[in-house]
């Protein structure tokens, strides 16, 4: 149980190698190992959707993951979005539409929707709540969500 | 000094009233936010506790077995270990007829629920912790026990806490009239028992903790997840015995709480303790079954109410015996009776009612306590009082809306005393129903439902009106009797050296946007601009006293504050920029960090008076220069009463019993709106957990006394598709008499949406004479209803 496994990952484009135990999630590795405490822990069940990561491109419940099995993975989180000083698109929507309250579920929202526009039509409302139903919001109640990823389907049109 | 800028200063926008985009959230949608998980002193130890597994058990003993062999393992604590560290927390109360329950940090003697804290577990990693949980072994000796509050108020009930004497460690009666007299002569009266089943918080941040002991100062630091950090403070001090300049209590960002983060823990004591005990800073970070399992519940009475009016719809009498299960213990600082005696004492919510009788019982049962959840009471009372209003217009034959018309107060009326002693005054009663109605086009819709109903589709309309007492003064206890004030906040205003402004509070924001929306209040008042105010909070370091953000009260006591604050510090201000300008000082005007003479084309920024003031020594005389600083204290005295009236359509699926809310609007009267984005989201957002209360979310313990729904897999709470658009009216009645007028909101819309899902479903399922009694109204419950009325309707 407690011996190490070397794994090497690219998080937000840096590549980092760390020695951990097998058994590590891989949202304590990202939080505890790298400091990267932007994704969150909410449910350790792969309930809520706080803890959503990029995992080479798709959306990943990183609770529910080991890190061990990222090794020579690319991982994206809420920090490779952007920054206090300069917020990423989606982050900015976010804050145009007051899309955040207590900001716990954020992170994983964000990630989330990354994800949903590269991958989904987001049409209409309907498609775009169906994208957010994995993550739970508990503060707005979605209708500003919703209205941020409207506006960001709508700015980047139709998927090719 | 700078020319005169021809802009006029009057021109200048208001800040209060604008849509301005929140402070708080570059930091939280940048990734960094700083949780209290987020903070890691180095050399922290990591807790994991052993809870019971028993509802009601003696402990006889606790094994380690070969835990300490475990690597990392540090030490291992029960309650034996840490007695005599501290002196455990009374949630004392001026109430009569009132037993207040003792917190400890660790369970003593016996256990009282599952989930209670047992053993605690402290290793240099959290895996390490929960490692060496595995090898302990404790032995209880089961005591019989009753789960149901129907059971646990029986006189030989199995007692929880012996030295009560009772299990029932509450009770109250609120009376005005003849309320007999008036049920026995009424020509028509309704009645039913109702319950909403118990609920938690859910806040995306499960409940955390980090304490440090600083071995210098001999002070200890509390980072919690808390929104009470004043409180919280207060009462550590006391069991510690550390004055409060040694005792610090922060709340760095908190992810939600919605009444779950409002009461003292266990946990809380249990980090402090080893903190001071090992010299370590201790962190404990509560999983979601923990916190599921461990975090202050809410609701869970049983109402039996009945209501009788007159053959014009006119309320005659009203009478309930309310039964409040509230766990195990009572909590700090609000006790057990926060919940129960709210319900009784708002059961007669906005409406003229001459006869009331409600008494309340609040009995102990082996279950985690009740404590604050959004809205406190008023779920609970509104959804049955609703309830009986409907019930009693179809036994009439009267539309609801009409009903209601007919009995809510009018302006003219205010302040209305209502039978159980609350005061409501001027607010949109009236104008909210009429404004739920007008959006929906009432009429209109009801033709649309009829149309559905002929068609053999469920289809119904529910509404319900409410009213509640926010941003409360010293006149009342937020909770009944308890030892601490909740009526004042103090707002310290700074302007230092580099003209910067700093404002402290002791309110404690966790996602209402207060930074923000206290700096909108700051900048008009003190006239500076908002992007130079910080806003500073849940610190119990930053004014003398403070409770914290709680029972919507932070705009209406924090903004009163604000505004005191900045206007002596306007005085000051304006009195050194007089000198400087050498300008009447009534011919000044400051907005926008700029200070203008009327009578003259001289102007001065805040960040130049603030140069003058603390840098150039002489160019105020000695005796004139005084700090750009205030501190001031505001105390509303009474509360204001913010009223509301929620309307929803809902469909029900034939086939598999789901309910799908088609419509939804809330009219609410908050008074004068400081951000009206930050309001629609504390509407929008409390209307889903509403609808979640409604539909969904149901805390459940079996007979054998063990927690069932332990995952959210099995609490569901409300997702994108569970919430419909909101529509909301904004109705700006006469503004109350505190300072800024404005009234609290966070809460209303937990309030009103129960109550008014569980009547447009009784109005669906009318056609089958069902009328919903206890929420959520799960596909489950509705099957039920149905076969039960479709057995009833075979035998007729």
């Amino acid at each position: 149980m407690n011996e190490r496994t070397e794994i090497t990952v690219s998080v937000n484009g840096l590549s980092y190698t760390r020695r951990i135990e097998p058994r590590m999630l891989l949202t304590d590795f990202l939080r505890h190992e790298l400091g990267l405490t932007g994704t969150h822990v909410g449910c350790e069940h792969g309930v809520c959707g706080a803890c959503t990561v990029l995992l080479d491109g798709r959306s990943a419940r990183s609770c529910l993951m080991l890190a061990v099995q990222t090794d020579g993975a690319d991982i994206e989180t809420v920090e490779g979005q952007g920054t206090v000083e300069n917020l990423g698109r989606i982050q900015q929507a976010f804050r145009d539409h007051h899309g955040l309250q207590c900001g716990f579920c954020t992170p994983g929202f964000v990630m989330t929707i990354a994800d949903m526009l590269r991958h989904h039509n987001l049409d209409n409302d309907e498609e775009i709540r169906e994208a957010l139903s994995g993550n739970i919001c508990r503060c707005t109640g979605y209708e500003h969500i919703v209205n941020a990823v409207r506006e960001l389907a709508k700015e980047r049109g139709a998927l090719k | 000094m700078s020319a005169f800028d021809s802009s006029s200063v009057e021109m200048r926008p208001k800040m209060v009233g604008q849509r301005i985009k929140r402070t708080e959230d570059p930091r939280l949608l940048a990734g960094v936010g700083r949780y209290v998980d987020d903070i890691s002193p180095q050399g922290t130890l990591h807790v994991a506790i052993r809870r019971s597994d028993q509802p009601h058990a003696r402990i006889r003993g606790i094994h380690v077995g070969e835990a300490f062999t475990v690597p990392g393992v540090v030490a291992i604590f029960d309650a034996t270990d840490i007695e005599g560290d501290f002196k455990p927390a009374v949630p004392t109360s001026k109430m009569k007829n009132y037993y207040a329950t003792p917190i400890w940090p660790l369970a003593r003697g016996k256990v009282r629920y599952v989930g209670e804290p047992v053993v605690a577990v402290v290793a240099e990693s959290r895996y390490a912790a929960e490692d060496a949980l595995e090898h302990i072994s404790i032995d209880y000796e089961p005591l019989p026990f009753a789960i149901r509050q129907i059971d646990a108020v029986a006189d030989d009930a199995p007692l929880l806490h012996e030295e009560a004497g009772s299990n029932v460690i509450i009770s109250r009666e609120f009376k005005r009239g003849d309320v007999d007299k008036a049920i026995a002569e009424a020509p028509v009266t309704v009645k039913g028992v109702f319950r909403m089943t118990r609920k938690t918080a859910v806040a995306m941040e499960n409940r955390s903790y980090l304490a440090e002991w600083d071995k210098r100062r001999l002070a200890l630091t509390l980072h919690s997840s808390t929104n009470i950090p004043g409180v919280i403070r207060d009462v550590l001090s006391s069991c510690f015995d550390l004055p409060g300049n040694r005792m610090r209590v922060v709340a760095p960002d908190v992810g939600g709480s919605f009444g779950g983060k409002g009461s003292l823990y266990s946990e809380e004591m249990l980090v402090c303790v080893l903190a001071r005990k090992l010299g370590k800073p201790i962190k404990y970070i509560t999983d979601r079954l923990e916190d599921l399992s461990s975090t202050s519940q809410a609701f869970d009475e049983l109402m039996d109410v009945e209501l009788a009016v007159d053959r014009d719809g006119k309320l005659l009498g009203l009478r309930a015996d309310v039964i409040g299960d509230i766990g195990a213990y009572s909590i700090y600082p609000w006790t057990g009776a926060l919940e129960p005696v709210q319900v009784v004492s708002f059961l007669p919510g906005p409406y003229r009612l001459e006869h009331y009788r409600g008494r309340i019982r609040g009995v102990l049962t082996p279950k985690p306590p009740t404590g604050p959840y959004r809205g406190v009471g008023r779920p609970s009372s509104t959804f049955a009082m609703e309830r009986l209003i409907d019930m009693a217009a179809r036994k009439i034959g009267m539309d609801p809306v009409e009903m209601r018309r007919r009995n809510l107060i009018t302006a003219d009326e205010f302040p209305y005393r209502t039978a159980s002693g609350i005061i409501w005054d001027k607010s949109a009663f009236q104008e909210c129903l009429q404004g739920a109605c007008d959006h929906v086009d009432y009429p209109a819709l009801v033709r649309e439902r009829d149309k559905a109903r002929k068609e053999g589709r469920w289809v119904g309309i529910g509404l319900s009106s409410y009213a509640e007492l926010t941003g409360i003064g010293s006149r009342i206890s937020v909770a009944p009797g308890m030892p601490i004030n909740t009526g004042t906040e103090t707002s310290s205003i700074r302007i230092d050296a580099t003209g910067a402004i700093t404002a402290a509070f002791g309110i404690s924001s966790h996602g209402q946007g207060l930074e923000t929306t206290l700096a909108q209040v700051i900048a008009d008042e003190l006239g500076c601009k908002m992007e130079d105010v910080e806003v500073q909070h849940g610190d119990s370091a930053l004014v003398p006293m403070s409770t914290g953000t709680f029972a919507s009260r932070s705009a209406v006591l924090g903004g009163g504050a604000a505004t005191l604050a900045s206007r002596v510090v306007k005085t000051k201000v304006l009195k050194a920029a007089a000198y400087l300008m050498n300008q009447p000082v009534e011919e000044l005007e400051a907005a926008g960090g700029i200070i203008r003479s009327r009578a003259s084309n001289v102007s001065m920024t805040f960040k130049e008076v603030a140069n003058a003031v603390y840098s150039q020594m002489g160019s105020i005389p000695h005796e004139q220069r005084e700090d750009l600083v205030a501190s001031e204290t505001y105390d509303p005295y009474l509360g204001t009463a913010c009223s509301s009236t929620h309307l929803a359509m809902v469909e029900i699926d034939p086939e598999t019993y789901g309910v799908t809310v088609r419509r939804y609007v809330v009219a609410e009267d908050c008074g004068r709106i400081i951000n009206p984005m930050i309001v629609d989201g504390q509407v929008q957002g409390a209307v889903a957990q509403g609808i979640g209360a409604a539909l969904l979310e149901e805390i459940v313990y079996d007979d054998q006394g063990q927690f069932v729904t332990a995952s959210l897999a099995d609490y569901l709470v409300p997702v994108a598709t569970n919430v419909p658009q909101i529509g909301i009216v904004h109705i700006e009645a006469d503004l109350p008499n505190n300072i800024g007028g404005f009234r609290g909101m966070g809460e209303g819309g937990t309030i009103g949406a129960p109550a008014a899902i569980a009547n447009a479903v009784s109005d669906a399922l009318s056609p089958l004479g069902i009328e919903v009694d206890t929420l959520p109204v799960t596909p489950e419950r509705i099957f039920r209803m149905i076969e039960a009325a479709r057995v009833k309707s075979t035998a007729d």
